[in-house]
């Protein structure tokens, strides 16, 4: 070799075997994708099937995951769904991105008016616990909202505050400080809490008001529900507000709260559905105006004060996407629809403790589910 | 005789003259990558300026200034952020940067071989771990152990200053600059070991010469050599500190309030973008005020590193050794 170098004057480039091996490395790819797409195919994975594509909610999403499995499995039809946050998934419904968008919030006033044709369909239902770290006290404690308004405004302090103590005969509440705890993520859990705080005190609606996020006067904040369970629990005297299914999972002690009627009502599934069930007279039409729809403090002797409806955002005419939209995929979508707001899907829902819809509510959601079309044809009998 | 360079280093030597077309893409294409950096953070503030417009309009420059943050009303300010981000990075530099030296000292001057590498590898490892996950740990092992221990004492022995007074947090403006320290170790550390071994053999034979003892030889003839090279090192761990933002959402509290006390939850830039931005409509002032919380942070960060540049520039010379 040296002497080859050496004795070289033209400069031909030394023999390399570099080029040889790229040309085994890509026909290796090469041979490799082929490979595996044959294995799909003879798998039959290759096969597209019908892709119904959502995203938004965050509290919908374990719900929805659990749909889309049981729902491949009966028809085949694969459904994405992305826990994005309500507000993106309903501007991404708005741009036309996805097929359905998922929300804890209804569409407010004007993206309403603008968007008159998207319909609103409530497809669970959800509660809003008040959990509480006091490890030497029972695991349900009463509280009023005002109470609860007032922990939240930095007005009571202490646990053996006189407006706790006297609701809650017999209880020897300690002298500790309470600790507040919020969401510190945009969230409809903040919103549902911070709209029955605001109808249980005048006070807490001058002050803080209702929205996603709102500007705490004391506390911390944790992102995401499992963030705030975590927070109560690692702080004695902490109090916070969670969705009802991380405080079961969470093994946490969760307050009664005093409803409209005057009864102190523990957050389950049936006391949730109560309160969806009193409000589903009031309910307007699938492409109605929902933006003032609240089921907090609902009338009803047995109705939990801090519940919520999560919807589904779908378009009355689907023949509307820019593209990707066919007669077969707009008919899967609607057929999903009313297999999701079904009893069974309804009943699956509750072991993951999701309510489910009182029978009132289906009946509304069958109605508009009835009102979708594809090039003005409807799709539903 | 064998031939010492590789192929393109031959040609180019045989061809004295050079501007072969290889060279001329080459020189194209690097020239290409180096202009991009420019235009990508050109653009990148563009972008920002222009959404962060309506948020601008409604409340000028007093955006830095106002302490309120409130979605509902649609009243919005920077302070409480600029202040959390300025006092946990000081509080992780304060707490972060002696140890980095220290440990760049031992591996570079004291340390024996076989512990050398080790160490070193340890410590690159450490600033590839996600921040996410110091985040946990923190959340679960640092935040109970702070709360248990170091904050009773702090407040015991310590309570008279402002800074430990008041109701003990869990997660709060310490431990988010304690986590901070943590993750600034790894940058620091590294970046002044390679400086201190930039410094030339000679300059502590010539200090061990006069006499001078292992201690006073760092001293004098190396850490002194090195410093501006350690103050880079120390810069990289502040931008490092400030931009931060898996980390300190987790244990910092998220509250939107200046507090003295280190014991209260705050929140910084990062956070409150992360923790906000998700949501935003598009085109609200919302949204408007959390993009430009994102031109303020990047206009800190600006600003402070010019200041670290000039401060170099002024009290360590230019003429001087190590990395810069």
């Amino acid at each position: 070799m040296k002497s080859t170098q050496e004795n070289e004057p033209t400069l031909q480039p030394p023999k390399s075997r570099r080029g040889l091996w790229i040309i085994i490395g890509v026909i290796a790819v090469v041979v490799i994708i082929v490979v595996a797409g044959a294995l799909t195919n003879w798998f039959g994975l290759g096969t597209s099937p019908i892709q119904l594509n959502g995203a938004g909610s965050s509290f919908a999403f374990p719900l929805i995951s659990a749909w889309s499995t049981q729902y491949k499995a009966l028809t085949g039809v694969q459904i994405n769904y992305q826990a994005t946050g309500s507000g993106a998934g309903i501007n991404a419904v708005i741009a036309k991105n996805l097929d359905f968008g998922g929300t804890d919030a209804p569409l407010n006033n004007s993206q309403h008016t603008q968007n008159p044709t998207l319909l609103t369909i409530p497809e669970s239902l959800g509660a809003v616990t008040v959990a509480y770290n006091l490890p030497t006290l029972p695991a349900h404690i009463n509280l009023t909202g005002p109470i609860v308004a007032n922990i939240y405004l930095g007005v009571i302090t202490k646990w053996n505050d006189a407006n706790i103590t006297t609701i809650n005969p017999g209880i020897p509440f300690p002298s500790t400080s309470i600790f507040v705890q919020y969401r510190s993520d945009s969230s409809g859990t903040t919103l549902v809490f911070t709209d029955y705080l605001s109808k249980a005190s005048v006070q807490f609606a001058a002050q803080v008001g209702k929205g996603k996020l709102v500007a705490w006067p004391v506390g911390s904040g944790a992102p995401q529900n499992q963030g705030v369970a975590n927070a109560v629990k690692g702080q004695a005297g902490a109090i916070g507000y969670v969705e009802l299914a991380y405080v079961v999972q969470n093994g946490m002690s969760y307050a009664k709260i005093k409803n409209a009627a005057g009864s102190y009502i523990l957050p389950d599934l049936n006391s949730t559905a109560a309160a969806a069930a009193s409000a589903a007279g009031s309910l307007p039409a699938g492409n109605g105006d929902w933006s003032q729809v609240s089921i907090t403090n609902a009338t009803g002797s047995s109705s939990y004060p801090i519940a919520t409806l999560t919807y589904l955002l779908v378009y009355q005419e689907l023949n509307i996407y820019p593209s990707g939209m066919t007669q077969v995929k707009a008919k899967a979508l609607v057929d999903f629809l009313r297999w999701a707001v079904d009893n069974v899907a309804q009943t699956a829902a509750t072991s993951l403790t999701y309510a489910p819809l009182p029978a009132s509510v289906v009946t509304l959601d069958v109605t508009t589910i009835r009102t979708i079309t594809f090039n003005g044809v409807t799709l539903l009998p | 005789m064998v031939f010492p360079f590789r192929r393109g280093t031959r040609r180019a030597l045989l061809h004295p003259t050079g501007s072969s077309w290889g060279d001329l893409l080459f020189q194209a294409g690097s020239g290409a990558a180096g202009f991009a950096i420019l235009v990508l953070l050109a653009l990148i503030a563009i972008v920002l300026a222009i959404n962060a417009l309506p948020s601008f309009r409604a409340f000028g420059f007093g955006f830095l200034g106002s302490t309120v943050w409130d979605p509902v009303r649609d009243q919005f300010g920077a302070s409480p952020f600029i202040y959390g981000t300025l006092l946990t990075s000081a509080i992780a530099l304060v707490l972060g940067v002696p140890v980095s030296l220290g440990i760049a000292i031992f591996v570079a001057e004291l340390s024996p071989g076989s512990i050398r590498i080790p160490l070193t590898y340890v410590v690159e490892l450490l600033a590839a771990v996600p921040s996410v996950v110091y985040g946990l740990w923190g959340l679960f092992v640092l935040v109970p152990l702070i709360t248990t221990y170091v904050s009773p004492t702090l407040q015991g022995t310590l309570g008279f200053l402002p800074i430990f007074q008041g109701q003990i947090y869990d997660r709060n403006l310490l431990t988010a600059g304690v986590i901070l320290a943590i993750m600034i170790i790894p940058t620091v550390s590294a970046v002044s070991r390679d400086a201190l071994l930039a410094v030339p053999q000679h300059q502590r034979e010539a200090a061990l010469s006069l006499g001078a003892t292992r201690w006073e030889s760092i001293r004098i003839a190396v850490l002194s050599y090195a410093r501006s090279g350690i103050f880079g090192a120390v810069m990289l761990g502040f931008g490092r500190a400030f931009g931060e933002t898996m980390a300190v959402t987790m244990v910092i509290g998220n509250r939107n309030a200046i507090s003295v006390s280190w014991f209260a939850p705050a929140q910084t830039l990062s956070s409150i973008i992360a923790n906000s931005a998700r949501e935003g409509v598009a085109g609200s002032l919302e949204l408007g005020a959390i993009v430009e919380l994102g031109l303020v942070l990047m206009l800190v960060a600006l600003l402070i590193n010019v200041f670290a540049r000039l401060m170099v520039w002024r009290f360590l010379g230019k003429q001087e050794g190590g990395l810069e």
